[in-house]
């Protein structure tokens, strides 16, 4: 039996931050794009989220802005294995904006300005997991990086964030999106590595 | 502002070498949006990505795409009506001696 007390002394346990398998930490934030960046009026943006009962919800920026505003700080893990801690955003919860939505779809497929698309699980959109943001560390988001506005869900990895987005098409089947056609994941867990299909 | 860039078809070369034999650089290619035919080396190709994407100079849309697993890859290439690639002559039919 040790008569000292363990970690009295000892060097406070270096802080390593939990990233999930295969990632490496970096404090940039590079902009991937697998198109021309939209350039995209805020006079003429909409979000529109598609029921597949065929009804439709329509937000315009000022109706967006006028919503209750929420300012997550998250980590975002990148497929190509870099991750970025603490980002902070402000923006719609989806919550908010699937309240009032009658639907009894599982699933999403987002789609952009520019034609990109993802799916994701109907579920994963709800219950305080992702957001439509359009503030990034207190600024605009740039076209680069998305804006106006892009989606934010953080807990899968980030090509499921789209850039631009537009809006949500609900479906009964889950229909895969841009990258999900080509081999990547259909749901993209980054702490079960779900990288490419079959993963 | 940056604006995300992209490199011309020559690039996919190397990469398409690991699935195919064929001189990509030198086939020509259809645009299934557009109907533009043109070199493949003229092919905006966006590589900042998850994988390579490659664009009709013309209309944007994608014509190829193409992802590079550790282990597997994938090539989409429902953009592009058909490829057409440079062959050797065939021999004429060998008449009688």
């Amino acid at each position: 039996m040790g008569i000292v007390s363990p970690g009295f002394q000892g060097r406070p346990r270096t802080q390593e931050p939990a990233l999930p398998p295969g990632q490496y930490l970096t404090e940039d934030f590079p902009v991937l794009s697998a198109g021309p960046t939209p350039r995209v009026s805020l006079d003429t943006w909409e979000f529109v989220i598609s029921a597949e009962n065929g009804s439709e919800h329509r937000w315009s920026w000022q109706e967006l802005m006028a919503l209750p505003q929420e300012t997550p700080t998250v980590d975002i893990h990148c497929v190509t294995r870099w991750s970025k801690l603490g980002t902070s955003w402000q923006g719609v919860s989806l919550d908010t904006l699937l309240a009032d939505v009658d639907t009894g779809a599982h699933f999403a497929l987002a789609h952009s300005y520019g034609g990109y698309t993802t799916n994701l699980p109907l579920d994963d959109l709800r219950g305080g997991q992702a957001w439509v943001v359009h503030t990034f560390d207190g600024a605009p988001l740039p076209a680069e990086h998305g804006g106006p506005a892009r989606l934010l869900v953080p807990h899968l990895y980030f090509w499921k964030s789209a850039k631009w987005v537009r809006g949500l098409r609900l479906k009964t089947m889950d229909e895969p999106g841009f990258w999900e056609t080509a081999g990547y994941h259909d749901y993209g867990d980054p702490w079960r590595e779900q990288r490419y299909q079959g993963d | 502002m940056t604006e995300m860039s992209y490199v011309d078809g020559n690039m996919l070369d190397g990469p398409m070498r690991e699935l195919f034999t064929v001189d990509l650089s030198s086939a020509m290619g259809r645009c299934e949006n557009c109907g533009m035919t043109g070199s493949m080396a003229s092919l905006h190709v966006y590589s900042h990505a998850p994988g390579l994407v490659a664009r009709c100079p013309s209309c944007e849309e994608v014509m190829v795409r193409l992802v590079r697993g550790p282990d597997r890859a994938w090539l989409d290439m429902r953009g592009t009506t058909y490829l057409q690639v440079p062959m050797p002559m065939e021999q004429p039919f060998p008449g009688p001696l």
